[in-house]
């Protein structure tokens, strides 16, 4: 195959996932000339990625739960109270940060189990099940906050979860050393897992892309990571939000396409009853991804607690329906069975950079509604128009 | 001169290539009940349907002389209009709503714009009546039994001033008692004057209310025979049904000893609890390693619910009676349980419930065994690659790569998708539910061929299968199922088409 060949072919097998990178790239292009760069700059960038964060944690559990056919609406209050109840032990009981943290992300564990249990053990409709969490959770948020009104976070060390950066040990020409050794070890981490998964494949005998696409696809990814980097570090360097929300996407993007329990997930979503026949506890499976979204939205509470430093009476408010909509633009598909974690955090940084964006610019909030509503509509206009074309 | 109310002439219908009908003819005077009668695949169906209009005028050859007419359905309300009612095997029934809003859904009473409910409840009593059903019109459908759902359906249909009737088989589904109220009442309607079309398995039925019976085989008019003249009787109908040679597209089977029994039930029972029966009845039957078993029988018999019911009760029926495998009794909790122990299940229905239509090859292969490609729960994707491939060659599947997605794939070819993800699970005993329906005869042969390599590394196989010639090309014992028992078992030597046949209409 000829090298033009190749690349039209992958581009072509590949068209979903590479839009989504080729949207968000437009989006931030455009935003950068129109703010005469003031878009990509250090400090807004920071801010952007920080204000996806908590979103971002619940599109990643709200893919898994589209692509079995459920949904579930109960995030938003869910991380609302959780993130209050976070608050409470911190500043009423006086818990360690270190204690509570495990404790709330084991009650959204449990809170996602139960969620589970309706759904597959007992037969609700999702949207039933968890339209009814979603009522009982922003009473239960009401309940706890009533007393006192919004609950101020001193902790320093919780509060650095949401506004914190990581150390910068020392600044080269004004950039922070540690997030540029961070950002060094990605770089390297990437192309190691890259060598060593082709050479894998030749030692099986197996067809590998042309050493010429292999080396520009590297170089560009790692010049994505670097620049990434050399901005976030021009500022105050990687916040706590973006490395907790890059272990969230690295942990759930391996355990999604390399564990038995990830293809179970996507087997139970693709067809349930040739799962079942297969073998595969369609209700376990239900169980724990309802179980990891209950997770992921104590920890999406957890982070908006500690960007407010302060618990609200209206936390988490609508959290489930931009969780939705991430998850969407990062190509999910209600049929099921198809849908990808790194697809979510794009989805989720989309969107961001849309509010970022258009906040820089002045647009009203009237008009931001309707332009991310168009593009919501847009990116799954795109998604099914590409699917109808590959079938 | 005879007062034919329906002429069908000529009537030919090709799908791709196949030919579903061929010249069929099928002529039905005013006033009498025919029957139609034929296998799995004949061509009832097909006739029916082109009848109705479901295929529209211009898809078909041949014409259909209706009321001394030409007619030229485009769609299926031409020909309720005309005056041809279908009433099919499914019911068309809502059944949340009461049984008069049902006999005229969609054929509401009105007054005005609104819907005139005290004519129609008037109006449905007097159909009750006509079909002797003595409910109160008020009742819900679902609250009805199976029986009389069905007179409701023949109700409904009788509120559109019907003059042909046709069922789809209306008694399968019946227990012996409202199978004979809806023969007395079909006679009935025959005294009214309505011509009654039926479609029917069950032969003593057929001899009991048929004035004409009009027999299908591979899309050909076979015979009709007038029961009046005295041709009708079970023997005659069951020769015309099958008659057909046995042609030699089985591959050579080497003579080989069977081992040990290695299933084995015994008054194996299973109830279902939202039909409300025993799908499976009093089962007996054992296998041999080796050994190819064919369960023969009608659709509806029960032969995928005993197969179900073996592979982990995935339809949650409450089962009763003893399974022993490899001669350890066995109950199985989830399909899981049934795969440890060495039991895989190809499906029926392979787009359904047996592939994963927008999945690739490779997953579609080891969705069924990842452990087989994983260690500590981590997949090896390569390993992965392998295993498709190897099944890929092993089996031939046409495919331009592993990454084909299944959905894509010809029917042959999603068969073997589907027989080499169970493969892959190292089953001792392999049940296929219809391997070879809707697939080419090549394909069909490539499947036999691998069946006998199987049995010959020791595998067991049950087959279900609609198609005789299959059954008898390939089994070494068959067991013929209706209505939910075993009704016979039939050594190869003394297997023949007429056999079967015999105890699958019993």
């Amino acid at each position: 195959m000829s090298f033009f060949n190749e690349a039209k072919f992958l581009i072509k097998s590949n068209i979903r996932d590479y839009g989504m990178y080729i949207a968000l790239f437009v989006i931030m292009l455009t935003f950068a000339i129109m703010t005469d760069g003031l878009f990509m700059s250090s400090r807004n960038i920071s801010n952007l990625l920080d204000s996806a964060g908590y979103i971002a944690v619940l599109a990643v559990g709200m893919t898994l739960v589209i692509v079995i056919r459920h949904i579930d609406l109960s995030v938003g209050f869910v991380a609302g109270f959780l993130g209050a109840v976070a608050a409470i032990f911190l500043t009423q009981i006086g818990m360690s940060v270190w204690l509570v943290i495990p404790i709330v992300l084991i009650f959204g564990i449990f809170i996602g189990l139960f969620n589970g249990f309706l759904v597959a053990k007992i037969g609700i409709p999702s949207f039933v099940a968890t339209l009814a969490g979603m009522l009982i959770f922003r009473g239960a948020l009401l309940n706890v906050t009533e007393s006192t009104g919004t609950i101020i976070v001193n902790d320093d060390l919780f509060n650095a979860l949401g506004n914190g950066f990581i150390p910068s040990l020392m600044e080269v020409n004004g950039l922070h050393l540690l997030s540029l050794l961070v950002g060094l070890i990605g770089i390297i981490l990437y192309v190691y897992s890259e060598v060593s998964n082709r050479r894998n494949k030749a030692k099986y005998g197996f067809d590998v892309m042309s050493a010429k696409i292999f080396i520009i696809k590297l170089v560009f990814v790692s010049f994505i990571i670097g620049y990434i980097t050399w901005v976030l570090a021009g500022y105050n360097g990687f916040s706590w939000t973006v490395v907790i929300m890059l272990l969230v996407v690295v942990v759930y993007h391996f355990l999604s396409t390399k564990t038995v329990l990830g293809r179970n997930i996507y087997a139970v979503g693709s067809n349930p009853e040739a799962a079942h026949l297969s073998g595969i506890n369609v209700t376990k499976i239900t169980m724990i991804v309802f179980g990891s979204m209950g997770m992921l939205a104590a920890l999406s509470g957890i982070l908006f607690t500690a960007r407010l430093q302060s618990a609200t009476t209206t936390a988490g408010t609508l959290f489930e329906l931009d969780a939705i909509a991430a998850a969407y633009v990062g190509g999910v598909s209600s049929a099921g069975g198809v849908g990808k974690v790194t697809g979510a955090i794009i989805g989720a940084i989309v969107m961001a950079s849309l509010s970022s964006g258009m906040n820089l610019l002045g647009v009203g909030i009237s008009y931001q509604y309707m332009i991310r509503g168009g593009v919501l509509a847009a990116a799954v206009i795109f998604d099914v128009m590409t699917r109808r074309q590959r079938a | 001169m005879s007062d034919y109310i329906l002429e069908m002439n000529g009537i030919t219908k090709e799908f791709t290539g196949i030919k579903a009908l061929d010249d069929v003819n099928f002529k039905v005077e005013r006033g009498e009940i025919h029957c139609l009668i034929g296998e799995n695949g004949a061509g009832k169906s097909t006739l029916m349907k082109v009848l109705s209009g479901v295929y529209p005028y211009g898809t078909y050859e041949g014409d259909i002389v209706f009321e001394g007419e030409v007619q030229k359905f485009n769609e299926i309300n031409d020909s309720v209009k005309a005056g041809i009612a279908i009433i099919y095997q499914e019911l068309a029934l809502f059944p949340d709503l009461t049984v008069y809003e049902n006999i005229f859904a969609g054929n509401e009473i009105r007054k005005g714009p609104f819907v005139d409910w005290n004519e129609t409840i008037i109006q449905a009593t007097q159909m009750l009546k006509k079909v002797k059903l003595n409910v109160d019109p008020e009742t819900l459908i679902k609250d009805l039994g199976v029986g009389k759902q069905q007179l409701v359906e023949i109700a409904k249909t009788l509120s559109k001033n019907v003059k042909l009737l046709i069922l789809d088989e209306p008694t399968a589904a019946l227990n012996e008692n409202d199978s004979e109220n809806l023969l007395e009442l079909l006679k009935e309607l025959r005294s009214q004057g309505i011509t009654c079309i039926m479609i029917s398995h069950k032969l003593k039925e057929v001899i009991s209310i048929a004035d004409k019976a009009t027999i299908l085989r591979d899309g050909q008019t076979v015979c009709t025979l007038d029961a009046h003249k005295g041709e009708i009787s079970e023997s005659v109908i069951i020769k015309n049904m099958v008659g057909r040679e046995i042609e030699d597209i089985y591959p050579k089977r080497l003579d080989h000893q069977f081992g040990k029994t290695v299933l084995e039930l015994n008054n194996w029972s299973a109830y279902d609890s939202q039909l409300g029966r025993d799908v499976v009845k009093n089962a007996n039957l054992h296998v041999k390693q080796g050994e190819i078993i064919g369960v023969a029988g009608l659709m509806g018999s029960g032969r995928t619910e005993l197969a179900l019911s073996i592979f982990g009760n995935s339809r949650n029926y409450k089962l009763q009676g003893d399974m022993k495998v490899q001669g350890q009794p066995a109950s199985f909790k989830h399909t899981s349980d049934a795969i440890k122990a060495g039991i895989a299940y190809v499906t029926e229905d392979r787009k359904g419930n047996g592939l994963f239509l927008i999945k690739d090859i490779k997953s579609n292969v080891t969705a069924a065994h990842l452990k087989g490609i994983s260690s500590r729960g981590v997949l090896n994707l390569n390993e992965e690659v392998m295993v498709g491939s190897q099944y890929k060659d092993s089996l031939h599947i046409k495919a331009s790569s592993l990454e084909q997605i299944v959905g894509n794939l010809s029917g042959g070819n999603q068969q073997k998708v589907s027989l080499g993800k169970w493969l892959f699970t190292g089953p001792k005993i392999l049940i296929l539910d219809e391997p070879t329906r809707g697939i080419d005869v090549g394909a069909k042969f490539e499947i036999y061929t691998i069946m006998n390599e199987l049995i010959k590394e020791g595998m067991s196989i049950i087959m279900i299968s609609s198609e005789l010639n299959e059954i008898i090309g390939m089994s070494d014992r068959i067991y013929v199922m209706a209505e939910g028992k075993i009704t016979g078992e039939l050594s190869k030597a003394e297997t023949t088409q007429e056999a079967i046949m015999e105890l699958a209409t019993q």
